[in-house]
């Protein structure tokens, strides 16, 4: 070990809330580990030392909101070996991205003294819609033990060992009733990727969604069936419209079922399927 | 609904000699079990439904309760009486119990240049299954098949199997979800129990099954069921059988699937299905499992586990450079044509007992008798 290079990282900041970084932070006991066996080279919200790229492995928090930061991805990108990004913000745009579907002049307005002093896009966007990514790591904010995962994974050069099933696939795991059908409670675990290990289905909450689509999510379908078993339009456009509200699969289902609802006036309840 | 076969039994039930446990002695059968090592594991009310758990005592058993069942949908109700076994199948099966979803195979530690494995056989537990259902009975049967009945034997099943004692219960109710005649599985619980039981006002009708089943019966307070006890359990039991509503047609049913892969009834369903993984999971016959070797940060400590896994999970097709069944239409079709067809190639049994699980439990309420329907009225 002593005689081989350690690995340089980098970790990165983009629009975010920390969340993220806090969570590598986080990692106590595995992260003298971790620090033994890479060369932490720049990571501001840890320590003050820079040391200056290339570098073999770039973490990325947050998304793409301004002009400047679209640039500084490419400089990244342009300085990394391998690029990881990490959440929500990172992977699909984050809460950030609700503006997509707001008036950004009318936000400015509304929130800033001096709106004329903003310099932002009108968009938030993930990392990989501006530069390519070799690994994305979901969540809001990303698990823990995943995030060491991927970092072993690089040091070991292998695959890593991130599963893309449904949350309902460990609920069933654990012996956790579905609220879903045992209690009518609308749940994004059937279309979210695993991550937490069905964490608020335990407390008779619905996934939130917090680690966006899973592998080939039926977002339309699962919206679809949740408004005609009686759920309102607008309350299903908010589940699918929350950290993730960017990612593709989520982003296309609330926009079809937004047109659908808009075209034919308000969503009919009907009765509880019995 | 009348049924040749249950009518066969009833028959050969009453010419047993029909004996009672009084139902304020239901606690005598509990002790007996525990008396001879047994963990007694059985339903109980917990998070909304009647789940299966170790139990410590027939206090804890959910007397009063019943659930109400559809595509998509389960409810706990309340019952007029307060019989302890008047439900209906729930989201859990014994498979948990004989198949658990998670387990340790091996531990593997670096030594220098070398690695040591080290692979413990589990210590058997001996587990006694209260209140099991005909269409559960029938699942274990298929499990026994897959498991123990060919070239590679599951040394996990087969331990917890072999230790394992059934009290079945028959059913005197059916969900709206249940097809158990369709699929001759129940609701009579026909043989593969040590004990069964049919509650009725009195208490609990029993009949042995077997040596263990007659050992525990000598244990117990029994007296002669009465003319009118056994005309309770009779009509306790035709009452379930009067009360299934819902039918697959099994005719040919091989053919049929395997003549229709193309179906356009596949594409339909591909829209419908979030490809979740749910109804695969409370399956009680369902088998799938994936193997993992997970490390700690040095990779010098690592566990290989082996968990539950699904068919609907895209990657569990993956194989070297990509996914064998890419779409949900495909994953679909692979389960419920092995299910109904294929299985039977494979095991001589159907992989169904028409619990009516993943129609319960399904979060989108997809009808498995329903999609053989549609493909058998319009064949492609
Ligand atoms: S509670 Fe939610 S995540 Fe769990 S099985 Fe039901 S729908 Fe899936
Ligand atoms: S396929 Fe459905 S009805 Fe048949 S045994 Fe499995 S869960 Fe029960
Ligand atoms: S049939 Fe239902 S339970 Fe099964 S994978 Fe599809 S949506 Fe999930």
């Amino acid at each position: 070990m002593m005689a081989r290079v350690r690995p340089k990282l980098a970790v990165f900041k983009f629009a975010s809330c920390d969340g993220c970084q806090l969570t590598l932070l986080d990692a106590e006991d595995h992260l003298l580990e971790v620090a033994g066996q890479v060369d932490i080279c720049y990571f501001l919200e840890a320590t003050s030392r820079v040391v200056d790229g290339p570098y073999d492995l770039a973490l990325v928090e947050g998304s793409i909101t301004t002009a400047h930061d679209a640039a500084r991805i490419r400089e990244v990108r342009r300085n990394a070996r391998f690029l990881i990004t990490l959440g929500a913000c990172a992977t699909a745009g984050g809460i950030q991205s609700l503006r997509n579907w707001g008036n950004l002049p009318e936000f400015l307005q509304a929130v800033y003294a001096r709106p004329e002093y903003i310099q932002t896009l009108a968009t938030s966007t993930a990392i990989a819609a501006h530069v390519s990514v070799d690994f994305e790591l979901r969540g809001c904010p990303i698990n823990k033990a995943q995030l060491l995962d991927v970092l072993r994974a690089f040091l070991a050069d292998r695959r890593p060992n991130v599963p893309k099933h449904s949350v309902c696939l460990d609920c069933k795991r654990h012996g956790t009733v579905c609220i879903m059908v045992a209690q009518g409670v609308p749940c994004m675990g059937p279309i979210t990727q695993t991550g937490c290990g069905a964490l608020c289905p335990s407390y008779d909450r619905g996934c939130y969604g917090c680690y966006g689509p899973c592998e080939q999510s039926q977002g339309e379908a699962w919206g679809r069936s949740l408004v005609r078993s009686g759920q309102p339009v607008p309350t299903v456009l908010h589940q699918l419209r929350s950290f993730n509200a960017g990612a593709e699969d989520w982003r296309q289902a609330g926009d079809s079922l937004d047109n659908c609802a808009s075209t034919a006036g308000p969503a009919r309840t009907e009765e509880p399927r019995s | 609904m009348t049924n040749r076969v249950t009518t066969t039994q009833e028959t050969k039930a009453t010419t047993d000699a029909v004996r009672l446990l009084p139902r304020d002695r239901l606690a005598d059968l509990f002790h007996a079990l525990t008396a001879r090592g047994y963990q007694v594991i059985g339903p109980r009310v917990d998070q909304g439904a009647i789940i299966y758990d170790q139990l410590t005592s027939v206090e804890e058993l959910p007397r009063g309760w019943t659930d109400e069942q559809g595509p998509g949908y389960y409810r706990l109700k309340r019952r007029e009486d307060d019989d302890a076994f008047g439900y209906v199948v729930g989201p859990h099966s014994w498979k948990r119990y004989l198949f658990p979803p998670l387990v340790t195979l091996a531990r593997i530690e670096r030594d220098g240049e070398d690695w040591h494995i080290e692979s413990q056989p589990e210590s058997p537990v001996k587990r006694a299954f209260l209140g099991v259902r005909a269409c559960e009975l029938a699942a274990i049967a298929v499990q026994d098949r897959v498991f123990l009945s060919q070239a590679y034997v599951d040394p996990i099943y087969q331990a917890r199997r072999e230790s394992v004692c059934l009290i079945a219960a028959n059913c005197t109710q059916a969900a709206a979800t249940c097809f158990c005649t369709s699929m001759d599985t129940g609701p009579r619980c026909r043989s593969g129990f040590d004990l069964a039981i049919t509650e009725i006002a009195a208490g609990y009708i029993v009949e042995v099954g077997s040596e263990l089943g007659a050992s525990l019966a000598a244990d117990l307070p029994l007296r002669p069921a009465s003319p009118e006890d056994q005309a309770d359990g009779e009509a306790a039991r035709a009452r379930a059988v009067a009360q299934i509503e819902r039918t697959l047609d099994t005719h040919d049913i091989r053919a049929l699937l395997m003549n229709n892969l193309d179906h356009p009834q596949w594409d339909d369903v591909g829209q419908r299905c979030l490809s979740c993984t749910n109804c695969t999971m409370v399956c009680p016959t369902c088998f799938c499992c994936s193997v993992t070797e997970v490390g700690d940060l040095t990779e010098q400590h690592i566990e290989r586990q082996r968990q539950w896994d699904s068919c609907f999970h895209p990657d569990f097709s993956y194989i070297n450079g990509g996914q064998v069944r890419g779409q949900v239409r495909s994953r679909y079709r692979q389960w419920l044509t092995h299910k109904l067809a294929t299985w039977i190639d494979q095991f001589d049994v159907s992989g169904c007992v028409g619990c009516g699980r993943c129609i319960t439990w399904c979060p989108v309420g997809i009808d498995l008798t329903e999609e053989v329907a549609a493909i058998r009225g319009n064949p492609s």
